[in-house]
């Protein structure tokens, strides 16, 4: 039974979960029951006690099956009794806490945090090992130091962010909300973070919801409530929410003692913002309660005076809290790679240390009797008298000690402060995406957001982008275009001028006019049809087709003041904008929507207003594809409108009708869908009252059980939607957002692929991406849409047939594909249908399907679900090393946002669930060039070398010290200061890496722009691979040779000690590393300037405070060496020699050798000049070379 | 140098868009990332001007460098081997250690050339490891400059303090090891006057190791590592082990040990007595005796010279190379026309 429960309601639960072209709220029947009761008895039809009879023991059936299910499973709430609720769980009160720390878990949890990090573990280690005194390095504080500063960087950065949110978490916690005084029956004010699971509270008009609410009461008397949700999913239309009829007639409060209200039983907390699940007992009865009847924390109360509600999820346990989780991780493709090198670089490091505790346990052996007497070693310690070993425990011991020493000291080979440089970097980059003034998007007011901050980088490295076509490509603003009745076209508004059917419909209203927000361009001859008062069949047809257009939708309209006190707009409020842009276009013709209320709607048909009782409503599914509405009519006459997709709404047509009419409207509808329409088909039906009754009953009966109601209702409609006329189709355009063309080309030409995936139909698909030159007419075309698996195989091995006959013309078309070259003889484009996905996907055909898709230039995929866009990006992701990018907008884009490497959500129409789901977000489609070729390429390049440079900097350090430590009897002694040796990668080197991995441009943002090619050396991994950490590796160990040994032989055999060694050593080393990063700046900024010299100056000084120290050895050494000639002989000579190799080479790979980007450099700056100069700069060159 | 940088967002950015509420990002040349900036490209003139210029600095700077260690006039004599008795280590060391036997050497110096004063007195010890890290750590600097801490032996194990108990003061291995061979010089019947006043820092001197700071229970132990010291004369004014104390930073290495401030002329014969105390001989390390005088490259060493020659050199070389490279491939810089997808007709 509990079994059987739970699989129930898990259904129940995906049912909630599909997002709906048209969602009315699945409940709230009760008081469309009454209205229609109302109705019913007004006009003579059956009493409805009869039916609330039939459904209350079907009720009851139920809820006793439910009720073993609840007792276990579910949350169990006293109306007003918040003490006596659940004591099995623990409730949270209404507090929330988004802070992650508090005072005094501050410390603990950060490090915790922070520690999860291998790296950092292996550095702690470390210090930890050289607290031991056998191996103490350096002293105590120094070898903390770095650790402690990347730590303490971090920590501060997140305090600092924990207490903004500690900050809002008080804000949000001290607001007022007046909760029901069981005693009293007044409602008292209390702040929210003292509501509690059972209270009753009372919200008030504009206020904010404080938690998750059961609706008892509202201000309406029909117990309809409207709520903006704006916080929760960004869509800024009303929604409707119901308050239950049972509790409706006596709220609690201080007419009615508490303690005689109800319980109410719900699912357990989750975080499905658009399902709710439970039931509710008033007075011995049971009533269903679903995601109607709740009003969820974060929401706002609009156009509706009070409510009051009982709540039920508090604090962090209300959906809002639940879904507020932080950006999504992922892991850049450069840090990955960076592992690889990282552990390559740990490989060296292991090899050192081996190296240094051989040679030490060789020295030992080969000295091993001399060692008694040396003066610099002796083995034995005297003072106690007694003839014992000091520091000494034969050669095994202290070969092992030698190399954890050498693991302490040269453990910078592995760079700590990379770590911190990249997280400060991503953040410098993340600003300049952020206030770039390209990336705003001015309809929707929204900067670009930056919500990811650790795969900046990736967007360098983009091949293929996998894009939603609704509200992506196009704008999702639907604008009604064609109408075909009875198969005949009225396309005028279409082609005809705009002042031709321009007129708004003004309606008066007392003292105000009333004016839809929006007008549609109308087709004359059908506004003529229309007010030709329907003699003709055609006419009252056209009449029918407008009123179902203008009723069967769940659109609310709502009366806004303009700036003219007497005029009064009409806006359209609905979920869907596609019913938006019918109710509009039905205005414009005439049939305005006025009022909607939960029983009837007002229409004002061509100035005659008229009330339709809402009868039932069938929402939009999936399945069925289609949504209906049962309205009477002020001529008493039951009618059904549909409205729904054509292949849906061919299948239930009456059969006998005129075919040639079908056969007219389905070729209009062919031609819309070539337009790139996308199109309806609206279709009707009398209900006869036999039908009506039977409907009526079997609909009550399925709205009141309380499981599987979802499944019932839809077979309720599928029942009473059959033997339609068909009235006609509309034709709604989706236009395309700006510039989206362009950028397709754009990426076209950046060697990125696109994919468009859509839920639209395959015309509508094909005919999007024609304008939006996806498609091209030379394009060979594959379409895959077969309805089994068989037929499926057979239609890829074809295409894999006709790739590999086209793939003979050009050897490897994937692999021309990406570099340009000799693709253009053949290009082919997939087409492919989410049923034949379903046949493919997770299947042996897969591969197959993989082989084509990449030897095509473009796929487009049509009706495709939600998680089979996933499925096509891991698709690709799970078979190449190649980065995929997901954009989208909507619900269904979010699994594959989540899939892609990067995921860009776009800010737009359909609500927030894609940006909250994204890394990155935007208002544009076409942002996504600037975002890809330019910050993009800035980002990986900057990132690239970042890495690389840190990687090559600290490499130079550490063989330094090991040369040196191999003249010192393998000892690890080294010559410069430890302090020097610690504040080496944290400052005298860190900050122009920085400056430079947040500002060095390679290419102006004119040429990336400009040349979109530029954008493949990211794909090609050009500016971060293994060869070229190879060759910057034998640069740093050149480098640290050249560092090392100069001066070793310079000084050889002189009196030289080792502090004023050292300080030229660690002077030497700071500038090459500071040089060779200056040759590879490509821009100079004073910034730039500021932060190389100045760290080279900031070095000086560090070294000269140290040796001002005179408890350090090294006291006044590098005033004694500054002053000496040989010293700034050596610097300069180290400098150079250090240099040589890597400005030879670079200078002669430019030349030789130049990248596209080099060529493109050298454009940007020879471009600049004006002709008369660049003259005369090739006059001198040719003068230079003869 | 990046004027026209603006252009790109003047159409945007130069609109202020008087809207409330905008999240448009305020214009500036920082944000949008335009900031006037110098671009440098390796250019063939700029290269081959760099290599040239290197190597116009570099080759004088060597021949100076090579005639001014040409010009410095050393003499270098090993004396640990002639100055003992004994032909196996063992014997060598029971040689040295034994407190009876003549540790009194004479050898002879010929000046190869004309030495003008001051001549500096080194004496060099190979194979010595002042670096090695048990004994660069035995110190300490507290204890050598406040005479309040002359207790505080911390960190100067394994000679820290006598069997007795006693604090050592200078106490570590590197006081305790203070050379102590002296050597006297003598042309014919006349002695050269070495003097070994300043051979030390004055940092050291005035700041490192105290005035009124005195040795005590110093090499009394049971192990002597080298010299004693008066404890009557304050360590500031001890300048041997000043200067030893400054540690050397490679294993064969140089201490000054005095001044001669009198000319030399060639082939004046010059009789050294050496009184060759310290042991060696336990780690088959060498002693020299080495008479310098200096330049303003400091003592000889060829190696700079012909460092900055070498580089100098190749530098000219490289100017030269690439000149050929330019003019045997020559290449228009920024000629779209060497892009990838140009260089390709069938591409996009």
């Amino acid at each position: 039974m509990v079994g059987d429960g739970l699989t129930i309601s898990r259904e129940e639960e995906e049912e909630e979960e599909e997002r709906s072209l048209a969602p009315l709220p699945s409940s709230g029947r009760h008081h469309r029951r009454k209205s229609s009761a109302s109705a019913a008895s007004r006009d003579g039809f059956p009493n409805p006690a009869h039916v609330r009879h039939l459904s209350r023991t079907e009720t009851e059936r139920l809820a006793s099956s439910q009720r073993e299910l609840a007792d276990s499973n579910s949350r169990i709430v006293f109306i007003g009794d918040p003490g006596g609720s659940d004591p099995r769980f623990e409730i949270p009160r209404n507090s929330i806490r988004t802070a992650k720390y508090s005072p005094i878990t501050f410390l603990p949890r950060n490090l915790f945090e922070q520690f999860r990090r291998l790296s950092y573990i292996y550095f702690l280690a470390i210090v930890i090992l050289n607290q031991l005194p056998q191996l103490a390095v350096f002293g105590r504080g120094a070898s903390a130091l770095p650790l402690a500063f990347v730590l303490l960087v971090t920590a501060v950065k997140d305090a600092y962010e924990d207490w903004r949110r500690h900050r809002s978490d008080r804000i949000e916690n001290n607001r007022a909300a007046s909760v029901l005084d069981p005693q009293s029956g007044r409602f008292l004010s209390k702040r929210w973070k003292e509501a509690r699971v059972g209270e009753v509270l009372k919200v008030l008009a504009n206020e904010s919801i404080p938690c998750d609410m059961v609706l008892l009461a509202t201000s309406d008397p029909t117990g309809v409530a409207y709520i903006q949700t704006i916080n929760l999913d960004g869509e800024s239309n009303l929604k409707t929410r119901y308050a239950k009829q049972e509790t409706m007639a006596r709220p609690p409060g201080e007419d009615h003692p508490v303690d005689s209200a109800g319980v109410i039983r719900c699912e357990q907390p989750n975080r499905n913002i658009y399902g709710f699940l439970g039931n509710m007992e008033v007075d011995g009865k049971r009533v269903s309660l679903g995601p109607a009847n709740i009003i969820l924390r974060g929401c706002e109360l609009k156009n509706t005076a009070w409510v009051i509600g009982v709540a039920v999820y508090t604090g962090s346990e209300t959906k809002v809290m639940l879904n507020s989780s932080g950006a999504p991780s992922k892991r850049s493709r450069l840090e990955t790679r960076m592992n690889r090198e990282t552990l390559l670089l740990s490989a060296i490091l292991i090899a050192l240390c081996s190296v240094v505790a051989i040679c030490n346990g060789i020295w030992l052996g080969n000295h091993s009797d001399d060692l008694e007497l040396a003066q610099f070693f002796r083995k034995r310690d005297y003072s106690d008298g007694d003839d014992k070993k000091y520091n000494y425990s034969g050669i095994g011991t202290q070969v092992f000690f030698a190399f954890l020493m050498s693991v302490i000291v040269f453990q910078i080979m592995i760079p700590i402060s990379l770590y911190i440089s990249m997280e400060l970097v991503r953040l410098g980059q993340a600003y300049f995406m952020v206030r770039d003034a390209n990336l705003y998007d001015e309809s929707s007011n929204s900067r670009f957001q930056c919500r990811a901050l650790n795969i900046n980088e990736d967007l360098g490295q983009i091949k293929y982008v996998f894009s939603d076509k609704t509200g992506t490509l196009t704008e999702n603003k639907m604008e009604f275009q064609c109408a075909s009745i009875r198969g005949v076209d009225y396309s005028g508004g279409r082609v005809s001028s705009r002042d031709n059917g321009e007129a708004h419909y003004i309606l008066a209203a007392g003292k105000h006019i009333l004016k839809p927000k929006m007008s549609v361009k109308t087709d004359p001859e059908l506004v003529r049809l229309l007010k030709n008062k329907g003699d003709t069949e055609q006419g009252k047809r056209a009449r029918e087709f407008f009123l179902a257009l203008a009723c069967c939708n769940t659109i609310v309209p709502l009366v806004v003041d303009t700036s003219d006190p007497k005029q009064k707009l009409i806006d359209y409020q609905g979920e869907s904008p596609d019913e938006q842009a019918l109710a509009y276009a039905a205005a414009s013709y005439g049939f305005v929507l006025i009022e909607r209320t939960s029983g009837h709607i007002i229409i004002d048909i061509l100035g005659n207003r008229q009330r339709y009782d809402v009868l039932g409503l069938h929402e939009f599914d999936s399945d069925r594809k289609r949504m209906s509405v049962i309205v009477c009519g002020p001529d008493k006459t039951i009618n059904l409108f549909v409205k729904g997709a054509d292949n849906s709404m061919f299948g239930i047509i009456q059969n006998k009708v005129d075919l040639s009419m079908i056969d007219a409207t389905k070729a209009n509808l062919h031609a819309y869908s070539s337009l790139g329409l996308r199109t309806l088909v609206v279709g009707m039906r009398e209900l006869s009252r036999k039908e009506f009754e039977e409907w009526q009953s079997a609909y009550e009966n399925a709205n009141t059980s309380l499981m599987g109601r979802g499944k019932l209702l839809r077979a309720v409609a599928s029942n009473v939607e059959r033997e339609l006329h068909i009235l006609g189709a509309s034709g709604i355009e989706d236009k395309l957002q700006e510039g989206v063309p362009e950028a397709i080309e754009s990426m076209r030409q950046a060697g990125i692929k696109v994919w468009v995936l859509t839920g639209d139909k395959q015309e509508t698909a094909i005919s999007i991406g024609f304008s939006c030159k996806l498609l091209t007419e030379a394009m060979t075309q594959i379409v895959i849409n077969c309805n089994s698996e068989e037929s499926c195989r057979n239609k890829l091995q074809d295409a894999v047939a006709m790739y590999r006959k086209f793939a003979v013309i050009s050897p490897d078309p994937f692999e021309n594909a990406l570099t340009g070259t000799g693709s253009t003889k053949v290009s082919m484009a997939l087409i492919i249908d989410g049923i034949s996905l379903v046949y493919i996907l997770k299947t042996k055909l897969e591969e197959e399907l993989f082989k084509v898709a990449t030897a095509c230039d473009v796929v487009l995929c049509c009706r495709v679900a939600p998680l089979q866009k996933a499925g096509i990006v891991s698709l690709i992701k799970s078979r190449t090393e190649d980065m995929t990018l997901a954009i989208g907008d909507g619900a269904n884009d979010v699994s594959m946002i989540q899939t892609a490497d990067v995921g860009i959500g776009i800010s737009g129409q359909e609500g927030r669930q894609a940006v909250m789901a994204s890394d990155f977000a935007m208002g544009q489609f076409r942002f996504l060039v600037p975002l890809l070729l330019v910050h993009g390429h800035w980002n990986y390049q900057r990132m690239a070398y970042m890495i690389l440079y840190n990687f090559y900097r600290n490499a130079v350090f550490v063989f330094i010290l090991f040369w040196y430590v191999l003249y010192t009897a393998y000892t690890l002694t080294t010559a410069i200061t430890e302090w020097s040796t610690v504040l080496y990668s944290i400052v005298y080197t860190a900050l122009p890496t920085i400056v430079v991995g947040v500002l060095d441009k390679d290419l102006s943002r004119k040429t990336l722009m400009k040349y979109p090619q530029l954008y493949r050396s990211g794909q090609r991994d050009e500016r971060y691979n293994l060869k070229l950490f190879t060759l910057t590796m034998m640069d740093a160990v050149w480098q640290s040779v050249a560092t090392f040994y100069i001066p070793y032989l310079a000084y050889r055999q002189s009196t030289v000690d080792g502090s004023s060694l050292g300080d030229l050593w660690i002077l030497a080393v700071v500038i090459l590393v500071n040089i060779h990063l200056a040759t590879d700046v490509f821009r100079w900024y004073w910034i730039t300037h500021v932060a190389v010299w100045g760290c080279i100056v900031a070095t000086l000084i560090c070294v000269i405070i140290i040796d001002c120290i005179w408890t350090l050895p090294g006291y006044w050494a590098i005033f004694k060496i500054m002053g000496t000639g040989l010293f700034w002989l050596c610097l300069l000579g180290v400098i150079v020699a250090g240099m040589l190799p890597h400005f030879s080479v670079k200078a002669l790979k430019e030349y030789l050798m130049p990248s596209d980007i080099q060529i493109a450099r050298e454009m940007d700056k020879f471009r600049r000049m004006n002709a008369a100069t660049m003259e005369i700069q090739m006059n001198r060159f040719s003068t230079l070379q003869l | 140098m990046n004027n026209s940088a603006a252009s790109t967002s003047s159409g945007s950015g130069d609109v202020p868009a008087p809207r409330r509420n905008s999240n448009r990002p305020k214009y500036s040349r920082f944000t949008q990332q335009e900031l006037p900036a110098c671009k440098p490209i390796l250019t063939p003139r700029w290269v081959i001007t760099v290599f040239t210029l290197i190597g116009v600095i570099f080759v004088p700077i060597g021949v100076a460098a090579l005639m001014a260690s040409n010009k410095v006039v050393e003499i270098v004599y090993r004396y640990d081997a002639v100055c003992i008795h004994g032909n196996t280590k063992d014997e060598k060391v029971a040689y040295i250690q034994n407190a009876n036997t003549s540790k009194t050497c004479i050898i002879t110096l010929t000046v190869p050339k004309d030495m003008d004063q001051p001549i500096y007195v080194y004496y060099q010890l190979d194979n010595f490891y002042q670096n090695h890290r048990r004994y660069v750590k035995s110190r300490n600097d507290a204890q050598l400059k406040d005479s309040d801490k002359a207790n505080d032996t911390s960190g100067c194990d394994p000679e820290k303090t006598t069997p007795d108990g006693s604090p050592i003061l200078p106490c570590g291995l590197i006081a305790w090891s203070l050379f102590n061979d002296t050597y006297s010089f003598s042309i014919g019947n006349q002695n050269l006057t070495v003097n070994k006043v300043g051979i030390s820092w004055k940092s050291d001197r005035d700041h490192k190791f105290g005035d009124n700071v005195f040795p005590r229970n110093f090499q009394n132990g049971t192990m002597k590592g080298g010299a004693s010291l008066n404890e009557s004369i304050p360590l500031s004014q001890q300048e041997d082990l000043i200067v030893w104390m400054r540690t050397a930073a490679l294993p064969t290495f140089r201490k000054p040990y005095g001044k001669i401030e009198q000319n030399l002329r060639v082939n004046e014969t010059i009789t050294v007595i050496i009184q060759n105390y310290y042991n060696t001989y336990s780690f088959s390390g060498k002693k020299k005796l080495v008479l310098s005088t200096s330049s303003w490259l400091g003592g000889k060493n060829d190696f700079t010279g012909i460092a900055y020659l070498t580089i100098g050199g190749l530098c000219f070389f490289l100017a030269t190379a690439f000149t050929v490279v330019y003019l045997v491939k020559p290449r228009k810089l920024g000629d779209p026309s060497y892009l990838s997808w140009n260089r390709n007709p069938s591409g996009h």
